[in-house]
Formats: C-alpha cells, sequence, structure tokens
C-alpha cells in the first residue's frame, strides 16, 4: 500500500497544540475522514502532544517531530510522535477504574487511556535515545 | 477557542459552551467552576456548541461534579454524539447526570 507522508518539527510546548491540531486537521480533511474518526484522531493527538510538552524534557526545551501517514487509497491514518527527552512508555501506566463514583475518582489519569481506547493500535518504542509513539485508526 | 456563557436564574447557574474544551481552553472553565459556584444550587452545563472535549475538559467536569455533589446538583444538557462516546468510554455517562 502507497502511503502519503508529512511531518513537523516544533517545541514542545502545550501553546503548541493549535499548531499541531490544525497540522492535523488539514490532512485529515484532505483524506476525508469522518467526523467522529476525526475528533477521536484529534483527542488521542492532544493526550499525546500534552504529555511529551508536560514530561519529556522536565521543564526544559525540546522539540517534538510527528509525523502523519494516511494510506494512498485514505483508509488508515499513522502518527507516529517523536521526542528525545526522558524515556518513557506511557503505555505503561495502569488504567484508571472508569468505575468508580464521582468522589472516588481522581481528577487525572485519562489521557492516555482514552487514546488507547480510541484508536485501533498504539505502540511505544525507545529507539537511538529517542521516545517513538505510533497511534493508527482505520478513517 | 472556547466560549463561556453564563446565565443566573435565582440559585441556578447555566454555563453553556461554544467550541472546544481542550488543554489550552480547560482553564477559562476552571477558573469559572473555582469562583461561581459558591452560592449555586443548580448547575447546568449547556454542551450545544461543544464541539470537543479532551481529558483536560474531563477533569474540570469531574472538579464541578465534586463541588455540586456537595452543595446541590449538576446536569450535562445537549451533548452531541462524539462527545457521549468519550463520556461512555470513561465511565463519565455513568457519573454525570446527562439529559
Amino acid at each position: 500500500m502507497a502511503t502519503n507522508s508529512k511531518e513537523i518539527k516544533i517545541p514542545a510546548k502545550v501553546e503548541q497544540l493549535s499548531t499541531v491540531q490544525s497540522f492535523i486537521e488539514e490532512i485529515l480533511d484532505a483524506a476525508g475522514a469522518s467526523m467522529k474518526a476525526s475528533m477521536q484522531i484529534s483527542l488521542a493527538v492532544e493526550e499525546v502532544f500534552v504529555n511529551i510538552a508536560s514530561y519529556a524534557y522536565g521543564g526544559k526545551d525540546g522539540d517534538a517531530t510527528i509525523k502523519v501517514e494516511t494510506d494512498t487509497d485514505h483508509s488508515q491514518v499513522r502518527i507516529t510522535f517523536i521526542d528525545s527527552g526522558v524515556p518513557f512508555d506511557p503505555l505503561k501506566k495502569e488504567d484508571p477504574d472508569v468505575t468508580l463514583s464521582a468522589s472516588e475518582r481522581d481528577v487525572g489519569g485519562l489521557g492516555i487511556f482514552l487514546t488507547k481506547k480510541t484508536m485501533d493500535d498504539v505502540k511505544y518504542v525507545n529507539q537511538d535515545g529517542k521516545n517513538i509513539l505510533t497511534i493508527s485508526k482505520i478513517i | 477557542m472556547l466560549s463561556i456563557e453564563k446565565k443566573t436564574n435565582g440559585d441556578q447557574l447555566t454555563i453553556a459552551l461554544t467550541g472546544r474544551l481542550d488543554t489550552v481552553t480547560a482553564s477559562d472553565l476552571e477558573k469559572e467552576v473555582d469562583t461561581s459556584l459558591e452560592s449555586v444550587k443548580e448547575l447546568i452545563m449547556d454542551f450545544e456548541h461543544l464541539d470537543y472535549i479532551s481529558s483536560a475538559g474531563l477533569r474540570i467536569l469531574i472538579s464541578a461534579q465534586k463541588i455540586m455533589n456537595n452543595n446541590g446538583s449538576m446536569k450535562v444538557v445537549n451533548v452531541n454524539e462524539s462527545i457521549m462516546e468519550i463520556f461512555e468510554v470513561t465511565g463519565f455517562a455513568d457519573i454525570l447526570t446527562i439529559e
């Protein structure tokens, strides 16, 4: 299967979120993604990017590279996030208990859980000192 | 972008959200939740024009729900299908009162 590929390299800062989202949305629109798939991909992208922006560089400056690949038949999108920060596998984090009541609930911990639930596949590797997280979804 | 519109009717407060409730905009809603709920007995969150919510938004909703568990009640109205799915996946559909 042939694929189209586009990437951006940006500072790993939460303020860059709208730049990231515009970049992704433009590609998803061009690929004819459904509203529902677009929203879920936006959500996963936000959760992963904010995680990198918040934790990867421990408050220091650093970059994140985001590469988006779409199959030429517009059936699937694959997004890879690369940073050179502290090695961290977010998939090892235990899922929150979603059956607890409001008062028992911790207010955090839902981001990666949502990513895993809404994407078809989420993979992490640490390679050459880089964190590489790939999410993919049929659109 | 998120716009927040508030309507007070006695001790009932309606907060209507338009746009995206994400990591960047959630702090605006957090300020409202932290400062506006003191004398509110019934909180209505109107999501008719809310297109998108992320975990940052969910965090604010659960904070508001915790406050309103003590003060009175809270409900979320006019939730669109994709946001409803996020509520279902995260168990928020059971925690929140959704109409």
